[in-house]
């Protein structure tokens, strides 16, 4: 099948008239689909990233914050020190230093912030092992030794921030299925159109001998191959205007990751021929749909 | 080669054609008369399969209309060359392409029955007309044409419906001197027509059974024919 349709039938090409606004329609339907689809591609990669990312960093870090008068900071500190290196299921813990509070700090009270000067909370990274420790029983433990630390296992805004990624990116493979659709739907009506239009072609094709596959064969051929064209030339425009975008920063800001990485530069290279595809049995269903009502 | 059995056309609740008998043996010439609407075209369509009867049998080539499948049909019409009064042609192709039509669909390469085309175009007179396209043809060329497209694929018969309908006596003649030889060769001719000239001139030349659709039904002629 896919021979025949490479290699086409000269003769059953030319039996159907060049068509002329359906033709365009098809290549730019196909094109503007295919653009898009490239780029919901890429949403759906990049969100996928972000969330494994968020997920990754995330899941086995927690922080000890503590606030406490300035005199009571350095043993309290020390205090949750001993605390989370006798509790199972921490890997290790450090008092973050002024430099990296600073850093943290820095997009919002900009650089140069007197942070050994400011009552600010002393925060401790802390890095889990796989199993994770107690948290209930960490906390009543942290409590009792340092009444001014708080453990935050980050699960109160990771959560949130990995589904709403998650989210995105079915979001995103939804609208990748639902272009593939619509280009089905907009295709079926471009080949109905032409089969209207060629209602004469084919009662003629029928009468004088033509089996519904020559016929068909006749439609199919051509709406695969615009369709195709136009699929290709969206995925090219698509993947020169991602390639455009500014590189992800070191940041890793969503926007910026907005791309493909790697061996997902060969997935959009799939939408042409999948093009081809949806408008092939589109176009053989509405084709042999109209020929089942001929005689 | 075609049989009609009681065979009946019914279209929207009304009867057009009932109690239809008739056999077409091979190499029999018959003419099909009667007034306009009378149900020419709708029984020539029965013996060609773009319509199916509503009651009795329609057989062609031994096979019941009914239970032959949709390529069935399609390979059955190759056996059946068909002439339309208005020709329908594909008017983008040149007659010879429009005459190479039923070679290319039954996937016979046209190319490879380039002699047979050119001396079909002789034949019916259109040699010089081959590379034209069939909007620039006169009415007398076009039936020409299509009797051409009817009979490349060397058909066992030939179904006409109103061929002389668009064209001046002089050419009706030509055209009836073209079927009169199809049945010398063997060929079964079936010719819709309301020109009783047409038909009187053929029963001069040869055995021809004249058939009339009256009330509905198929009669013999009378011999005022």
């Amino acid at each position: 099948m896919l021979r025949l349709l490479l290699a086409g039938d000269q003769n059953a090409d030319r039996v159907v008239p060049p068509s002329g606004y359906t033709a365009r329609l098809t290549t730019f339907t196909a094109g503007a689909m295919a653009f898009l689809a490239v780029f919901a591609l890429a949403l759906s990669l990049a969100t996928g990233r972000l969330a494994d990312r968020w997920s990754a960093e995330l899941a086995r870090t927690a922080t000890v914050r503590i606030s406490a008068p300035d005199g009571q900071m350095a043993a309290q500190s020390a205090a949750v020190l001993r605390v989370l290196e006798t509790t199972p299921g921490i890997t290790s813990a450090r008092v973050l230093s002024d430099e990296e509070q600073r850093k943290l700090l820095e997009p919002w009270f900009g650089p140069d912030l007197p942070v050994e000067t400011l009552p600010i909370p002393r925060l401790i990274e802390v890095i889990e092992d796989a199993s994770g420790p107690d948290i209930d029983g960490l906390r009543l433990r942290l409590s009792a030794e340092a009444p001014g630390a708080v453990f935050d296992d980050h699960t109160r805004w990771r959560r949130p921030l990995v589904d709403a990624a998650t989210r995105l990116r079915l979001l995103a493979g939804f609208s990748i299925a639902l272009i593939a659709v619509s280009t089905g739907a907009m295709i079926t009506l471009a080949a109905n159109a032409a089969l209207s239009a060629n209602a004469t072609v084919i009662s003629v094709l029928r009468l004088v001998g033509a089996r519904d596959t020559y016929i068909a064969r006749a439609f199919v051929r051509r709406f695969t191959l615009r369709a195709f064209a136009g699929a290709a030339v969206g995925t090219l425009a698509a993947l020169l205007g991602v390639a455009l975008l500014p590189s992800a920063a070191d940041e890793g800001a969503f926007l910026t990751g907005l791309g493909f990485r790697g061996w997902h530069w060969v997935l959009p290279l799939l939408i042409p021929p999948l093009a081809g595809i949806v408008a092939f049995w589109s176009t053989r269903m509405a084709a042999f749909r109209t020929l089942r009502g001929l005689t | 080669m075609i049989e009609l059995a009681n065979a009946a056309y019914s279209y929207g609740g009304g009867d057009i054609l009932t109690e239809l008998n008739l056999r077409l043996a091979p190499g029999s010439f018959h003419f099909l008369t009667g007034p306009s609407g009378s149900g020419k075209t709708t029984l020539l369509r029965l013996c060609y399969m773009q319509l199916l009867p509503s009651a009795g049998n329609v057989r062609i080539f031994d096979t019941d209309v009914r239970a032959m499948s949709r390529d069935q049909v399609a390979t059955t019409r190759r056996r059946i060359g068909i002439v339309h009064q208005d020709c329908q042609f594909l008017d983008h192709l040149s007659v010879a392409e429009n005459i190479a039509l039923p070679l290319n669909v039954s996937d016979r390469d046209a190319n490879a029955e380039i002699d047979n085309m050119n001396e079909l175009l002789s034949w019916v007179g259109l040699s010089g007309q081959a590379n034209s396209l069939p909007p620039h043809l006169s009415g007398g060329e076009r039936q020409r044409a299509a009797l051409a497209r009817a009979v490349i694929m060397s058909p066992d018969v030939i179904i006409a419906d109103e061929p002389t309908g668009n064209v001046d006596w002089e050419m009706a003649l030509r055209l009836l001197k073209l079927l009169v030889e199809l049945n010398k060769m063997g060929k079964t001719i079936l010719i819709a027509t309301h020109d009783l000239n047409l038909i009187r001139n053929a029963k001069s030349q040869i055995s021809a059974r004249v058939l009339r659709i009256h009330n509905r039904r198929l009669q013999l002629a009378g011999a005022d024919l």
